[in-house]
């Protein structure tokens, strides 16, 4: 029982790695919004975990925030990344620093 | 009469509000009437006054006219009153009578200038100026006066203003007069703590109550007055100013610099006497000054080639000679000369301008010549103020005037041998540089072309003001030759009479030495420039004397040293502060405040990556000091 | 009454002039015109009247006293009062405020509504900090007067606009702070000693302020002070501001914004914290002189006219320094009438390089010279207003600079004659201004045209006040005589209870106030 939850926060922390990973070597938007849906539900993980672990419902009501959270970020991520297209017709965000300094 | 006396300076100051405000709208020939007439009317309403304070002299000595409060703040409450006593009559009458003939004359030497009405408006702004010095009730009064006349002779230095040399000299002048100025503002202060007012009658009374004699004060009080006197007097060593002011027109030069406002240090002191009585330390100081200015001014004048050059050094050398009178304390000879003065150096700028215009603006006397019989008027004129400069024994008013002052440079009780030696060689040069200066202009071969004859406008003040340097003199005699003392009677109502060493009694042996040195002089120039000009060709060869001459030409080279000591350094700082050295601190905060934004902004680049980067870093930091601690 | 009636005025005419000029260009200058010309005629009827009926010698120095609740939960009122030094200076105001409005008559060609609005509420504010006795509300109409002074400067300015309308605002700004700092720290220790927190002035007149305290509370007021006054090394911002501004700003800023600075350490800093001031007298003498010498040589360097007459209100700026902590009543009055004069003087100075810069196209004076040929008026009263700027006596900067000087004299004889050497360093430079401008060979072919008719009503009117300034002072002189006599009390060597004699309320119940 105990090595299991270290084995799943292993895995979070590792699904957490390559959002970050993703998020930093990407280039396109899109891939990147989508790391960051990994990063989410890494952490998601890891408080289901913690709640199994602990026994406690607190940490599956975290991921329930978490979720919704990640609907309405996506949601508004995908709509600015529209935005973002329609303005500059390109996703690439090496092209897209606009505000420097 | 007294109470008219109000209108005395007020008229040439109708005059300078008319002409200044509608000068534009009135013709020239009412400008020159409203200029010369309201002097004119002043100096006549000046006669009546004057015959009725000499008719009926006022119980106290004075008459006084209070016409407002100027300002009243605590317990400083000066007036605008005007006081007549007998020392401010002689100088209102001096005033009035030769700026009224110096006007007249200035109405035919103008003639073609086209700022006719500025020039009498700044004319008739001065002679008001130097009544109300010379009238003041009190020293504020008097300083604004003093002001004045320093603001007018600016303006009229400066009144041909295309070229900017007149621009130069006219700043030099108000600027040097003020640096004396400013010491006297403050022996104003001094004088208001000590007194508590500065009422010159209130002054007189108290100062001998309060102050014992010798004390320190009173010799602080009379150098920062005598700072003033000697700024606006053009004495050592303020004196630099004066050769420079003759760039003004040449009836400027006879009213302003010559006759009235550069005697107003004279004033000062002779209405000032008794503080300059309790302090015998300053009174040696003015009598030091006088002498060495009139040596000095006396060797540069011998070396100008520019006559009106000539003639402002030998005022400076003259107005030495009032100094040394008043500062052995012979009060009433430095008035008496300032008087026979003021003719005889009013008629000879005059003159001396009549000569310039008719030589097409010729300065230099050495390219003038021959002008005996083509200008015979100005001649005799001239050569009548020359030898009042020169003191021509008994026939020139020159001579009973400088005369008094030779003899009390020794036998006053402030008087000593070197005085006396300085002020016979200084009259022996007079001699030489006034016989110079005539025949260099009158003898000798016409150089130049003569242009116009001078009109009767300008011939006859010329034949007033001679009559006057001639018999003017009269009125003191010696006291072994006639011992007639009309005027110094006159005086000894306000000045103190002068006291005399014991035993000295062998005065006549003093006007033999007097008379040597005059004919001495005259002597000397008549065979270096007339009988023999081949000697100073001579002499001019050798070097030291060359040198000599240059610098005796350049003044004593006073301009120099100012120039060195003093404007340069002023300059350099002001130049090289320019941009203000404060402000570079405050451009010190910005510039760290801008540099700090820059570097911190570098990292503000834009690019996700990097923040996401910073942020992974940052995390990996605290985690790993929070497992390390 | 007529107190919140004029600000309203101002106020109002302000919204008027900015409102109508949406629809006509020249309906908001005569708007201004009216709403400055009715303030002004209000103010000097009430001068006369007050001066002809009113005893010079009566206890009480406070002439009106309105007083409003503004926020009562924090002490806070409306609380307007004036005396003899408020009401010359709203005159002044008044006075200047008519010429602004007539010397940027053509100037102003864009924004024209807005133009007017600024300068209205510049003038809202300054009277304002002129009445107001509530330190809150003081501090308010403080900041109300700076805010369009920065529009004025950074709209309508010449070339570094910006960069001057920016450190003027930081200047003021950043000291206004400090004196906001100060005033709460008054407010506490009143509140903490007597129970009653209150913004009110004449409670807050007594306040026993432990010394060391009263020290800092002084120095903060006393900085906000002396950069607008200003003061070296204070000074910087004045001469980027006063050259960038246009002509009506540089009028106001000389004429009326440096005049908050002195009636400030006047009103609040000498009364409120006597001991503090007494030991601060040295230093801000010494600091005046620094300024009457520094500011002169600046002067004297300077090629750009505007810039020029700048540092010389640096230097004229520094006198009032001088006077006012000599703390006698001679160096007091000076102190106010160099207050007035300045204003007029240099006033004149800027109108005047306001109009050679609308003629000529540059405010250097190298490219100048040889004026007088063409305009001989302008050249006149140029040559009028330098003579004043140097302090020539009939004119009224002498009477105000030797009444500093008299007074200062008592106090500390070693300054007074380093500031009266100033006095020849400020004949250089005025003279220098003359001979750049009017005198010497005339560069130009070009015509260039004399005084217009509204600029003569403008020099004239000038000219005029600062002739019977040095000949007749006496009635500004009586104006302020209770006020300064009151001050001067205060710091009497004999009089060693110096907290409380200062200390007196107005009546409420005075004439004016049943009348209106």
């Amino acid at each position: 029982m105990k090595s299991s939850t270290e084995i799943v926060m292993l895995l979070a922390g590792l699904l957490f790695v390559l959002g970050v990973a993703g998020v930093i070597i990407r280039k396109n938007i899109i891939f990147m919004l989508l790391s960051v849906e990994v990063m989410l539900n890494a952490s998601g993980l890891a408080f289901v975990a913690a709640g199994s672990r602990w026994a406690q419902p607190d940490g599956q009501v975290m991921f329930i925030f978490i979720l919704a959270m990640a609907a309405a970020e996506v949601s508004i991520g995908l709509a600015l990344i529209l935005q973002i297209y329609h303005q500059h017709k390109s996703l690439d965000i090496d092209k897209l620093k606009e505000m420097k300094g | 009469m007294n109470n008219l006396l109000w209108l005395v300076p007020v008229l040439p100051f109708a005059g300078f509000l008319i002409l200044a405000l509608a000068g534009k709208h009135i013709s020239r020939v009412w400008v020159a009437i409203i200029g010369a007439g309201s002097v004119s009317l002043s100096a006549i309403l000046v006669l009546i006054i004057g015959i009725s304070f000499l008719s009926h002299p006022p119980a106290t000595g004075y008459y006084s006219q209070t016409l407002w409060t100027w300002m009243q703040v605590a317990d400083f409450n000066p007036n605008i009153t005007l006081f007549l006593d007998a020392l401010s009559l002689v100088f209102i009458f001096v005033i009035t009578f030769i700026g009224a003939l110096i006007h007249i004359y200035s109405a035919g030497f103008m003639a073609s200038d086209k700022d006719y009405s500025r020039f009498f408006a700044c004319m008739n702004l001065f002679v008001f100026s130097m009544l109300l010095l010379v009238l003041a009730d009190n020293l504020l009064l008097l300083y604004l006066g003093w002001e004045g006349v320093g603001l007018c002779s600016y303006l009229l230095i400066g009144f041909w203003y295309e070229n900017p040399v007149n621009g130069y000299a006219a700043r030099k002048a108000f600027i040097i007069t003020r640096i004396g100025d400013t010491a006297m503002a403050i022996g104003l202060f001094v004088i208001f703590y000590q007194f508590g007012t500065l009422a010159i009658p209130d002054i007189l009374t108290k100062a001998p109550v309060l102050w014992q004699q010798g004390a320190s004060i009173a010799t602080i009080t009379a150098l920062l007055l005598l700072a003033g006197g000697v700024g606006k007097s053009a004495q050592l060593p303020l004196q630099t100013w004066l050769p420079d002011a003759m760039a003004g027109p040449s009836p400027v030069s006879a009213l302003i610099h010559a006759a009235t406002m550069v005697t107003a240090g004279v004033y000062l002191i002779a209405r000032m006497h008794i503080i300059f009585q309790l302090s015998p330390i300053a009174q040696m100081i003015v009598a030091v000054i006088g002498a060495a200015t009139l040596f000095i001014a006396g060797f540069s004048a011998l070396t100008q080639y520019d006559i009106k050059r000539v003639l402002a050094y030998s005022t400076i050398s003259q107005i030495g000679y009032m100094f040394l009178a008043l500062g052995v304390g012979a009060w009433a000879a430095a008035i008496f000369h300032f008087m026979i003065h003021a003719f005889f150096k009013a008629l000879l700028f005059l003159a001396a301008g009549a000569v310039i215009e008719a030589l097409h603006h010729e300065h230099n006397m050495f390219k003038m010549g021959g002008l005996k019989n083509k200008l015979p008027v100005i001649f005799w004129t001239f050569l009548i103020g020359s030898a009042s400069l020169a003191a021509l024994p008994l026939i020139s008013a020159g001579f009973y005037s400088k005369d008094q002052i030779l003899w009390y440079a020794w036998a006053s009780e402030g008087g000593n041998p070197l005085l006396w030696f300085i002020a016979l060689l200084g009259a022996f040069i007079t001699a030489i540089y006034t016989t110079r200066m005539m025949v260099l202009v009158f003898w000798g071969e016409a150089k130049t072309e003569i242009g116009h004859h001078p009109g009767k406008l300008m011939t006859v003040p010329l034949i007033v003001l001679a009559f006057f340097s001639l018999f003017a003199g009269f009125i003191e005699l010696p006291h072994n030759f006639g011992h007639f003392t009309l005027f110094s009677d006159l005086l000894h109502q306000v000045l103190p009479e002068t006291v005399l060493k014991a035993g000295m009694n062998n005065e006549l042996q003093f006007q033999l030495l007097a008379l040597l040195s005059t004919f001495g002089g005259i002597y000397v120039a008549y065979v270096f420039y007339y009988k023999q000009p081949q000697r100073i060709e001579k002499l001019k060869q050798s070097r030291f004397v060359m040198n000599l001459y240059l610098f005796w030409f350049s003044g004593w080279g006073f301009d120099k040293l100012y120039n060195t000591l003093i404007v340069r350094p002023i300059v350099f700082i002001a130049n090289v502060n320019k941009n203000d050295v404060v402000d570079k601190l405050y451009q010190g905060v910005t510039f760290v405040t801008v540099s700090l934004y820059q570097s911190l902004s570098f990292t503000q680049s834009g690019s996700l990556r990097w923040y996401i980067m910073g942020l992974v870093i940052g995390a990996i930091i605290i985690l790993s000091m929070q497992i390390m601690l | 009454m007529i107190l919140i009636y004029v600000i309203g005025i101002l106020m109002g005419g302000g919204l008027l002039a900015l409102l109508l000029g949406q629809w006509n260009r020249n309906l908001p200058r005569w708007i201004a015109l009216c709403t400055v010309s009715v303030g002004f005629i209000a103010f000097v009827f009430f001068w006369i009247n007050q001066y002809r009926t009113v005893n010079p010698h009566l206890t009480n120095t406070w002439i009106i006293d309105y007083r409003h609740d503004w926020i009562p939960s924090f002490g806070i009122s409306f609380h307007l009062a004036i005396d003899g030094l408020s009401l010359l200076l709203l005159v002044l105001t008044f006075f200047l405020g008519v010429l602004a409005v007539l010397c940027s008559w053509n100037d102003v060609k864009e924004r024209v509504g807005f133009y007017y609005f600024n300068l209205l509420w510049i003038l809202a504010g300054i009277s304002g900090v002129f009445m107001a006795m509530d330190l809150f509300l003081f501090y308010f109409f403080w900041e109300v007067m700076l805010i369009p002074m920065y529009f004025l400067i950074g709209i309508w300015g010449s070339e570094n606009r910006v960069y001057a309308a920016y450190k003027f605002f930081i200047f003021t700004q950043a000291s206004g702070l400090l004196m906001l700092l100060a005033i709460i720290g008054l407010y506490f220790i009143h509140g903490q000693n007597t129970g009653l927190y209150t913004f009110n002035y004449f409670e807050l007149l007594g306040t026993v302020i432990p010394p060391h305290i009263a020290f800092w509370l002084m120095l903060g007021f006393m900085i906000a002070f002396v950069v607008k006054l200003p003061i070296v090394p204070f000074h910087t911002w004045l001469p980027d501001a006063h050259s960038e501004a246009p002509t009506a700003g540089s009028l106001i800023l000389a004429g009326l914004l440096l005049k908050t600075g002195a009636y400030g350490i006047l009103r609040f800093v000498l009364p409120l914290f006597p001991e503090a001031a007494h030991d601060l007298a040295p230093w801000a003498m010494l600091f005046g002189v620094i300024g009457i010498i520094y500011g002169a040589i600046l002067a004297y360097s300077q090629t750009d006219l505007k810039r020029l007459v700048a540092y010389t209100s640096v230097s004229h700026m520094g006198f009032v320094i001088l006077g006012i902590f000599a703390f006698n009543e001679l160096a007091l009055q000076g102190v106010v009438m160099q207050l007035v004069t300045h204003a007029i003087s240099t006033g004149a100075l800027f109108i005047m390089a306001g109009m050679l810069k609308e003629r000529l196209h540059t405010r250097n004076i190298n490219h100048m010279g040889g004026l007088w040929t063409q305009m001989p008026q302008m050249g006149a009263i140029g040559m009028l207003f330098a003579m004043a700027s140097l302090g020539l006596p009939g004119l009224g900067n002498f009477i105000a600079e030797f009444l500093i000087l008299l007074g200062a004299f008592k106090a500390n004889v070693l300054l007074t004659i380093i500031a009266t050497i100033g006095l020849v360093f400020s004949a250089i430079y005025s003279l220098r201004i003359v001979q750049k401008v009017f005198l010497g060979p005339s560069e130009r072919s070009d015509h260039v045209s004399d005084f217009s008719f509204r600029e003569i009503i403008v020099m004239a009117s000038l000219t005029l006040s600062i002739v019977w300034l040095g000949l007749y002072p006496q009635p500004v002189i009586n104006t302020v005589k209770p006020m300064i006599n009151k001050l001067a009390h205060v710091f009497t060597p004999e009089n060693k209870n110096v907290q409380n004699s200062y200390h007196t309320t107005p009546l409420s119940t005075h004439k004016y106030l049943v009348k209106k």
